[in-house]
């Protein structure tokens, strides 16, 4: 059983008009912008890391197509479910920037205390839900926060992150079977960046795609080309109507590459060859909407620098200011464990004051 | 009304007071649950509130960690605790960890329900004790009832909780164990032990079933001469830790109970938690009575399971130091 891929840009330039999610000049041109604003901000982390500035970082390039899009589909008061890479994603539904490079600092910039490492992104006022290390645990929630908005008859879609890498995982078969059966208004859009760190998408599951799998949980599957904006967008936008709908879950599969490093502290040399990398960059989803839209005489190079370089200096101030910021408080440590702090904690909040003789 | 029952009512009671109280389980909707806690819930309540879940122990957990997030009151129903593993990464590092992870913005304050414990020959994974799991890990609270008043008013508390809270249900006392439960709305505080008995020799700390156990061992002992003060905690994190101090400073005296194996179980905390803050009262080292380090057994379930004779046992040792 074979799934078609779905592409809106094709290779001569033209867009396929099924797909086309027929957006004016100045909507072209901000997908374009975010774009280009998410690798800056990989860009800038990444060096920030190397500096020794921040601890840790975990880059999107090459999937700006599938994030950006995504994101951009999603309406206010949709649920967004994202991983540790699709901060793109959560910009686009309202994360703030002064939030995420906060939390990359964990300093007292960081809205969550610095209580995780970098890219574990959380904002309740945008219904971005807290991100943990361990992959597709989110996927069952995301059903239950469906769930809830479907017994409360609210007409919101939640729409749930993960990998190539995740789909191995129980979770994932707990959570597609769960939406099947409750007919949740769920959007599981995986980012299939051909890598789980190391492991090549082949050697994941001998399935062929992901998508195809939804079938076995009764509801539909969806492979589009995760490098072109335009069909992303579409597709996610046909996903979550039909969640709100009442017509149940999807799953997108985003056939995307992940261009750098699984994280800051990995090295993909060891697995993959740059031929591959190579062949990959060539279909670079920025490098390519860049030619659509120049082609339709939306963008012109000038334009094109332009971009760049305010996306450089919007993340350089949201750096600056972020950084300055003083650590979080030695108390904070044993805060919001509970909603209010037993005995024990406090027993330990006392150790804290105490000055470790070295 | 015995303790299954109790757990009903508070069930049917809450769910009648605040609509965003729902159960999800497995075989807890039209079945009304293998040991029948949900009865009569789906009927009244409807399907959309009392969900028949697939069977899968992390979904149920997860699904109830995303009800809780959006502000439902999930309940869930995990049928056995030696079935709770599957879940036991959603408990341990999604549902224990979203107030601390998020600073606050998220919580998840799920209740799971699960019967616990030994006592209905069910073998290995239909008897385990895996309190200190829970225990352990920071962000959960834990209760174990041992009466039906108990069973009714701690789980009630529990669902009013801003915290997730892991109820485990003594098993053996569901329809054993009968008493006389109040009426109407009902709450017994999360964090408070109680004293079941008074006396000034030796403190018997226990929780859920063992909490016979040791009345029994109690009135043995009172033949022998001895004051047995029993406590049962009821709720295991956060601990009344007053409760037990204060007793063991006026006995000189303690013995920790459980079902649960010995090393590492709740007791090597209890007596940790007793020599730190009582120590200069002691006469005697802190005893434990536990269940085996081995797996939960089969044939020799009455074995493995601590009664009023090794109870006792301990009793006169820690006297007699």
């Amino acid at each position: 059983m074979e799934l078609p891929l779905l592409v809106a840009l094709r290779d001569d330039g033209s867009v396929d008009p099924d797909l086309d999610p027929g957006f004016d000049g100045d909507t072209l041109l901000f997908l374009f912008n975010k774009m280009v604003f998410l690798r800056a901000l990989d860009e800038k982390a990444q060096h920030l890391q190397r500096a020794g500035r921040i601890g840790f970082y975990i880059g999107a390039a090459g999937q700006e197509a599938a994030e950006i899009g995504s994101g951009f589909a999603l309406r206010k008061g949709d649920w967004m479910f994202p991983s540790y890479r699709e901060h793109g994603a959560a910009l686009m539904h309202g994360y703030p920037l002064s939030s995420l490079v906060g939390q990359l600092f964990g300093n007292s910039a960081d809205a969550t205390k610095g209580r995780q490492m970098p890219n574990h992104w959380c904002d309740r006022s945008a219904r971005v839900v807290s991100v943990s290390s361990p992959v597709a645990t989110q996927l069952p929630q995301a059903v239950g926060v469906a769930y809830a908005a479907k017994l409360g008859g609210e007409k919101s879609a939640v729409i749930a992150y993960f990998g190539d890498g995740g789909s191995s995982t129980g979770e994932f078969h707990v959570a597609m079977n769960f939406a099947g059966v409750f007919k949740t208004p769920n959007v599981f859009f995986c980012s299939n960046n051909q890598y789980a760190i190391s492991l090549p998408f082949a050697k994941q599951t001998a399935a062929g795609s992901i998508a195809v799998k939804a079938a076995a949980y009764g509801f539909q599957g969806v492979r589009v080309d995760g490098n072109d904006i335009l069909a992303v967008v579409r597709v996610t936008r046909d996903a979550l109507e039909r969640a709100r709908a009442g017509e149940g879950p999807t799953l997108v599969e985003a056939l995307t590459y992940r261009m750098g490093a699984h994280s800051t502290s990995d090295d993909p040399t060891h697995y993959r060859s740059e031929e591959e990398v190579e062949a990959w960059r060539r279909k670079d989803p920025i490098r390519r909407f860049a030619a659509y839209l120049k082609k339709e005489g939306v963008l012109t190079d000038q334009a094109e620098a332009a971009v760049a370089e305010e996306a450089r200096e919007e993340v350089q101030r949201a750096v600056a200011a972020c950084e300055a910021a003083p650590p979080v408080p030695p108390e904070s440590l044993v805060e919001d464990v509970y909603a209010e702090m037993p005995w024990h904690l406090k027993e330990q909040q006392e150790w804290i004051r105490i000055p470790v003789k070295g | 009304m015995t303790l299954v029952q109790a757990i009903h009512d508070a069930l049917a009671l809450e769910m009648e007071r605040d609509p965003r109280v729902v159960l999800l389980g497995e075989d807890i909707g039209k079945n009304g649950g293998v040991f029948r806690a949900t009865e009569g819930l789906w009927a009244r309540f409807g399907s959309d509130r009392v969900i028949d879940t697939p069977l899968a122990e992390a979904g149920i957990v997860g699904m109830a960690i995303g009800m809780s997030l959006s502000g439902l009151r999930p309940v869930a129903e995990i049928q056995f605790v030696d079935f709770i593993y599957p879940a036991f990464d959603q408990i341990v590092s999604e549902l224990a960890k979203f107030r601390y992870r998020s600073a606050g913005q998220f919580t998840a304050p799920v209740v799971i329900r699960t019967p616990s414990g030994g006592g209905i020959k069910g073998g290995h994974y239909h008897s385990q004790s895996p309190e200190a799991y829970f225990i352990h890990t920071a962000g959960l609270k834990v209760v174990m009832p041992s009466t039906p008043a108990d069973g009714k008013g701690l789980l009630a508390a529990a669902m009013r909780d801003p915290d997730p809270v892991i109820f485990l249900e003594p098993k053996a006392l569901y329809r054993t164990a009968k008493g006389e439960v109040p009426e109407g709305d009902y709450t017994v505080p999360l964090g408070k032990a109680r004293v079941v008995r008074e006396g000034e020799d030796v403190s018997l700390i226990t929780y859920g079933a063992t909490v016979h156990v040791a009345e029994e061992a109690a009135a043995m002992a009172e033949e022998e001469g001895i004051h047995v003060e029993v406590i049962d905690l009821r709720t295991l994190w956060p601990l009344d830790v007053e409760a037990v101090v204060q007793s063991v400073e006026m006995t000189g005296r303690a013995v920790v109970l459980h079902e649960a194996p010995r090393t590492c179980g709740f007791g090597a905390e209890l007596a940790a938690l007793i020599q730190e803050k009582a120590f200069l009262h002691l006469k005697a080292p802190v005893a434990r009575v536990t269940g085996f380090d081995t797996p939960f057994p089969y044939s020799l379930e009455k074995l493995y399971l601590p009664d009023a004779l090794r109870v006792i046992g301990a009793i006169r040792a820690t006297v007699n130091f």
